[in-house]
């Protein structure tokens, strides 16, 4: 038998009977309550997971890629997805691959390939393979899946030079899912600051923020990001066209939140904790970024989270046209540039895998905003 | 009212200055201008560059004046409708843009009304039907719609017709109407091609406009009329349809103002991709080739539909809810 006797809760005598439920709920921090909220929105965790996921192979793209993505191979141009198989020769083996063996046609050079089922190729955990260094730094060369004694993995397939679509949509995810990042932190900055002060100093400052706020959002998005791209010169870095993508992402960004900002910044300022404040004499950026920021920062993160696909999007659009990211940088809308050839699409479909990855993470996002935005006013119900 | 429209109008004025002044420095930005992208043009190609020549044509085109003399040469044209001249096609630009123009600015209003029709509907009936299978069925769709870039749902259309068809479904007129000029045959073709680009631009838009509705219809099914309504015995249908829907209808006036512009954004890159006759391709190479007096125009008059987008948005909403009205002329 397990001991019955129960603890007397301490301290609570005097105090109104009150279920230990209720308690529960009015003890409990804004932050906690919003956690408690978000919990019950099932669709919003679950996606919160696959973001999270999404987010750590972005990380460990290096370990987690098969292959080096740049890595050219003549003989496996435009090979199909290998098949991940359980049965050879009716026996349960671990999972494994049968070899590719290329054919070209005599004739019209047509590349065409088959599965040499005699043997397999057992797919190993930790194997060596390409070297690589992680984060551009540290040099390794295991690798968390692949196929050991030097053959390649194709999981989705090859480009037309032979490199390992699944590897490069990993290490695509890095430059797709980061940039949405950047720029939205852009974003937030120059909207916090301009709204802020917008909303708190009111008068002309104000008029002349919600005018330019008013004429930047007129412009239709993509002819305007058409237009900033177009004025990227040929000749520079991978890193400086990557940076000017997010400041070009975050241009049209920051109005939306600096609305927010403002429009809740109007409402908290009238606030009795706000005048105590200023009557104790804070200083009025203090009382803006310590008192009425915090009081707004749920609404802030779900603007935010739902900024985020937006622009995961804007980058694939862009890089799709070629006027945003270009080879050899790897991102989703990089990749999709092949497909952009219909007749190469039709004859090998599995260049469109990259456009699952953007839709499935972009639709990650929004649940997970959705849930966000419910759980952001824990108070009402 | 009139008052109303005439303010809004004033305000106006100054919005199209200055997004004309940032369409201008816009596609000033790229270093160099027309004639250095010419040349080098020429040189790839091994012809000889004629320093004089060169000069000649900078002189012709103004390019050899300050930013402001040309910008100020080319608004005092667009003002009396001459757009200046497209360096690349040697054409003025009045000539080439109006027509594409037209066809982007009916394919978004076709995908408008076409998102109406069907986002409303499902609305109220996934309002009316919450939390039941087909309202998650909706709802889930509708997320998948706003998940999917235009360009991508384009090239999967193109694939599967050039999978089972084996024709592509990109243009917008059959070969014998492409430069046929405007008659009734033609507009029965340009109808026939239509529909792609519409279904591929409205799914995004309809599936926003459904989670609008029904959350406005939610909202409106909560009051305490519609309470009174059902308990005076009103069919359900009934009094569905003449109170509630029509409050929850009133707000997706509004959303032409934000839907328009993004129409008008897919368009040009859905255009691109199923290579339509508007303004998206012509504008794509009119900005890498700086041919800035096309580009510019594109990017103004597209910004233009955007503000005349809003005012009319404005316009219908003052007009259908009188609140709006009083509000802003106390203001």
């Amino acid at each position: 038998m397990t001991d019955t006797y129960e603890h007397p809760e301490p301290s609570d005598r005097g105090a109104p009977a009150m279920s230990t439920a209720d308690e529960k709920f009015f003890l409990a921090s804004q932050w906690r309550l919003m956690w408690w909220k978000f919990k019950d929105h099932r669709l919003a965790l679950v996606s919160s997971g696959v973001v999270i996921v999404f987010y750590l192979v972005a990380v460990f793209c290096e370990c987690l890629a098969p292959n080096d993505p740049l890595k050219r191979n003549a003989q496996r141009s435009y090979c199909p997805p290998q098949r991940v198989r359980l049965f050879h020769q009716g026996g349960l083996r671990r999972p494994f691959v049968y070899p590719q063996v290329q054919h070209i046609h005599t004739e019209t050079l047509a590349r065409t390939y088959t599965n040499d089922t005699s043997t397999t190729l057992p797919i190993r955990f930790f194997v060596k393979g390409d070297p690589y260094r992680l984060w551009g730094l540290i040099p390794m060369e295991w690798h968390v899946i692949g196929l050991p004694s030097g053959e390649r993995l194709y999981l989705l397939g090859a480009d037309r030079l032979g490199r390992d679509l699944y590897s490069r949509v990993l290490y695509g995810s890095r430059i797709s899912l980061s940039i949405g990042l950047v720029g939205v932190t852009i974003s937030l900055v120059l909207g916090t600051i301009i709204g802020g002060v917008s909303g708190y100093y009111g008068g002309a400052i104000d008029t002349v923020v919600q005018r330019v706020i008013e004429i930047l959002r007129s412009f239709p998005t993509i002819p305007l990001w058409l237009a900033l791209s177009a004025a990227m010169p040929a000749d520079w870095s991978q890193i400086r066209v990557y940076f000017f993508m997010t400041v070009i992402l975050a241009l049209i960004g920051w109005t939306g939140l600096a609305r927010v900002v403002r429009g809740k910044i109007l409402a908290l300022r009238e606030e009795d904790y706000a005048m105590a404040a200023k009557v104790c004499g804070v200083k009025e950026f203090t009382i803006l970024m310590k008192h009425l920021v915090p009081g707004f920062l749920s609404h802030l993160i779900v603007t935010v989270t739902l900024m985020i696909p937006g622009m995961i999007l804007a980058e694939t659009s862009l890089s799709f046209l070629r006027l945003g990211l270009r080879p050899p940088t790897i991102s989703w809308g990089v990749l999709l540039q092949d497909a952009q050839n219909i007749r190469a699409v039709a004859l090998y479909p599995w260049l469109m895998f990259p456009a699952l990855f953007v839709i499935v993470a972009v639709l990650m996002f929004n649940f997970m905003g959705d849930g966000l935005r419910d759980a952001a006013d824990p108070y009402s119900h | 009212m009139i008052a109303f429209i005439f303010r809004r109008l004033l305000i106006m004025i100054p919005t199209l200055f200055v997004i004309s002044v940032i369409s201008f420095v816009i596609i000033q930005l790229p270093p160099g201008d027309y004639l250095t992208t010419y040349i080098a043009n020429l040189q790839e190609t091994g012809e000889e560059v004629d320093q004089a020549v060169i000069e000649s044509l900078r002189v012709r085109y103004g390019l050899d004046k300050p930013l402001p003399v040309q910008y100020f040469k080319w608004i005092s044209g667009v003002v009396v409708g001459d757009f200046g001249q497209s360096f690349s096609l040697n054409k003025p630009v009045g000539e080439l843009i109006w027509e594409r123009l037209g066809l982007t600015v009916s394919i978004a209003l076709v995908t408008l009304v076409f998102t109406w029709i069907i986002a409303i509907p499902i609305g109220i009936y996934s309002a009316t039907h919450q939390y039941k299978l087909s309202d998650y069925f909706f709802t889930f769709v509708g997320f998948i719609g706003m998940a999917t870039p235009a360009f991508l749902l384009a090239l999967v259309l193109m694939y599967c017709s050039y999978r089972w068809f084996g024709t592509g479904v990109g243009g917008l007129f059959s070969d014998d109407f492409i430069d046929a000029p405007w008659s009734w045959a033609k507009l029965a073709d340009l109808l026939k091609h239509l529909w792609v680009p519409v279904a591929v631009l409205a799914v995004g838009g309809t599936a926003g406009m459904i989670r609008v509705v029904r959350a406005n219809l939610l909202d409106q099914l909560e009051m305490p009329y519609v309470v009174t309504a059902r308990a005076k015995g009103l069919s359900e249908r009934r009094l569905l349809v003449k109170y509630p829907v029509r409050v929850a209808i009133n707000p997706v006036v509004s959303t032409i103002g934000w839907l328009l512009p993004q129409l008008v954004s897919g368009a040009v890159i859905v255009a691109m991709v199923l290579s339509l006759p508007t303004t998206g391709p012509m504008m794509l190479t009119a900005l890498m080739e700086q041919d800035m007096y096309l580009a510019g125009s594109f990017v103004m008059l597209l910004s233009f539909l955007t503000v005349i987008g809003t005012l009319i948005s404005d316009i219908l909403l003052a007009w259908v809810d009188p609140r709006i009205r009083f509000e802003r002329q106390e203001a």
